[in-house]
């Protein structure tokens, strides 16, 4: 039995091709189902997001397959694929799918919403019994190779966007979110995006200061917190467990001299400051004082790129894993037919969910 | 025999110790069943070497250096196992392993092991004073190594330049609770000790014991003290955590000393 993957990515295409070929969640069982009826094809399974579409299906003779695959596509979207659409036998098509589930092969490495997508899509499968023990089991078994992959490197660890390594920092110097009082400095766009990412995450109240109070106001309506008047927040600082400063000012608007003073009256709480204006509103020399952790867009940005350094230095062990799993798996696969009883049953005793 | 099972326990301590040093080699610190086994299989056989040890001197088994030192691990690793999950499973539970394999590799290869038998029958309140106190200093144990992971923690995150491995350790601020909350137990243990051995009236009869004991409560009293009037900050308390237990550590080794000249 071959394992046949054909499918674009956002490696092998652009956004216009993908989405011409894109399979909308509420078609892919019935895509699927026409697979199925293709001369040769035994088993079929879609995912589409967008950043991907592929086909899985196993087949008896992979030419076979493919061509079945083809056919399908060129009558469906009166186009035949082109050099755009990558086509994997077994058993690059194994290691392919191995990779996908891990994030390896995803836009941002390592990320994990695509194990969550490939899930859906396996789901819907089963649910329309358009796939049967060879495609159930190279499915579960993809899903067990993301775990240990996870598990056992670095891959997923650290955020890779400014403001998720900013969320990720202050949670390591504030520890729970819940616990935290935000305060913003200013309302514009970076503001509102950055309030909306901690309010995400469920902090315990958000201040917004702004010049023009109103636009304070508007902001603190849209993220449930308070507004209140820019002359006045530095009062209110004293309870603030993280500070984001993006105001359009051409000066620093807190200084160490100004933060001083307020850290002493509360020794035993930090402060995480984010300051994300240029001209910066923060003076740097706050990182100095007791308690006070800064981080500028500079320093985010690099921790952000750092991450991904890291996880790229993962990618060696992790395709060192998926590997040892397709081998793995290719064996199985060779073998199936010879211990077809015993394959079927752990197939089946392994939930068809 | 009984150093027999305080061998075998401290191997058990070197297994943690190693899957410890070979996860921050990897990079990649996960919780490990084995791991916690081997800590828990550690601390029946140290229980087990202190019954022994105890049944052979006829007293709570705290007559030397050898025996307070091991009777510190244990404390330790009490406390590692009565503080919860949470604990156990971040990085900071797996650094109790390191420490209970340090204090005892330096009791069975630094210190002499020269048991003593109970001269008069053993005097409970002596024996609960002994005993509290040195689960006190379990607990300043645990304490300086919260403290110094809040201070690796803190002056990472102030460089900016923040190492993989301290992903897996607990924010600072829940550092600062825990070096903060271990200092309390010890504390109130201690006091606990002390004021049984000044129920008793025969802990005066050791007049350097007795100071040096009056002096560690003293210490972490001054730090508890200065912490809840606010006068000094987490990362104080933390550098106070980890040079408060030095000195306790330093100066138990004067102790013996002293006490092998016969003077206490």
């Amino acid at each position: 039995m071959e394992i046949l993957c054909l499918g674009l990515s956002h490696h092998t295409a652009t956004v216009d091709l993908r989405e011409k070929f894109a399979v909308r969640e509420t078609e892919v069982t019935a895509v699927a189902s026409q697979l199925l009826a293709a001369p040769g094809v035994s088993e079929a399974l879609v995912v589409s997001t967008c950043n991907r579409v592929e086909f899985y299906v196993a087949a008896e003779d992979a030419p076979q397959g493919f061509s079945a695959v083809n056919e399908f596509l060129a009558t469906r979207l009166a186009e035949p694929p082109g050099e755009a659409f990558f086509r994997h036998p077994t058993p690059a098509a194994i290691r392919h799918l191995f990779r996908v589930v891990c994030g390896l092969d995803s836009m941002v490495l390592g990320e994990t919403e695509i194990l969550g997508q490939v899930k859906k899509a396996y789901a819907a499968a089963t649910e329309g019994r358009t796939t049967a023990k060879h495609l159930n089991k190279l499915f579960q078994r993809a899903f067990n190779v993301a775990k240990d992959v996870r598990t056992n490197t670095n891959i997923t660890r650290g955020s890779v966007s400014v403001g998720s390594a900013a969320v990720e920092l202050a949670e390591m110097a504030c520890g729970k979110l819940s616990r935290c009082h935000v305060m913003i400095l200013g309302a514009g766009e970076t503001a509102e995006l950055t309030a909306g990412a901690l309010a995400a995450r469920g902090v315990r109240s958000i201040f917004v200061a702004n010049r023009s109070y109103d636009r304070a106001a508007a902001l603190a309506e849209k993220m449930k917190g308070k507004a209140i008047h820019f002359d006045e927040w530095i009062r209110e600082i004293h309870d603030v467990d993280i500070l984001v400063g993006s105001t359009s000012a051409p000066h620093h608007v807190l200084t160490a001299a100004e933060l001083a003073p307020v850290m002493r009256t509360r020794p035993d709480r930090n402060l995480f400051c984010i300051d994300l204006a240029v001209p910066r509103d923060i003076e740097p020399a706050v990182n100095k004082i007791d308690g006070v952790f800064l981080y500028n867009i500079d320093e985010l940005q690099n921790r952000a790129e750092q991450n991904m350094a890291d996880r790229r230095q993962e990618l060696v062990v992790c395709e060192q894993m998926i590997e040892r799993h397709a081998m793995e798996f290719g064996e199985w696969l060779a073998g199936g037919w010879t211990q077809a009883g015993v394959h079927y049953s752990e197939v089946v005793s392994g939930g068809q969910g | 025999m009984d150093r027999l099972l305080l061998v075998i326990s401290t191997f058990c301590f070197l297994f943690g110790f190693g899957y410890t040093m070979h996860a921050l080699g990897a990079r990649v610190y996960k919780p490990s069943r084995l791991n916690f086994f081997a800590v828990l299989t550690g601390f029946l056989l140290q229980t087990a070497f202190l019954y022994v040890r105890g049944q052979m001197v006829g007293r709570c088994p705290l007559t030397s250096l050898f025996e307070v030192l091991i009777f510190l691990s244990w404390s330790t690793v009490l406390f590692y196992l009565l503080i919860g999950p949470t604990y156990r499973l971040s990085l900071l539970g797996a650094f109790t392993s390191p420490l209970a394999f340090l204090f005892q590799v330096v009791a069975l290869l630094v210190v002499k092991d020269v048991p003593v038998k109970a001269k008069m029958p053993p005097n409970g309140w002596l024996e609960l004073h002994a005993a509290i106190s040195v689960v006190a200093y379990g607990a300043f144990a645990l304490a300086c190594v919260a403290g110094a992971m809040y201070l690796a923690q803190e002056r990472q995150l102030k460089s900016h330049n923040i190492h993989s491995i301290f992903w897996h350790l607990p924010p600072i601020r829940d550092l600062a609770v825990a070096n903060n909350r271990l200092i309390v137990v010890g504390f109130v243990l201690l006091t606990v000790g002390l004021g049984a051995g000044f129920t008793l009236g025969g802990i005066f009869t050791h007049s350097v014991l007795t100071a040096w004991s009056l002096g560690v409560w003293l210490l972490y009293g001054i730090i508890l003290t200065a912490e809840w009037r606010h006068r000094i900050s987490p990362r104080r308390v933390a550098w106070l955590s980890v040079g408060a237990f030095s000195v306790l550590l330093l100066t138990l080794g004067g102790l013996n000393f002293i006490a092998q000249k016969g003077a206490l």
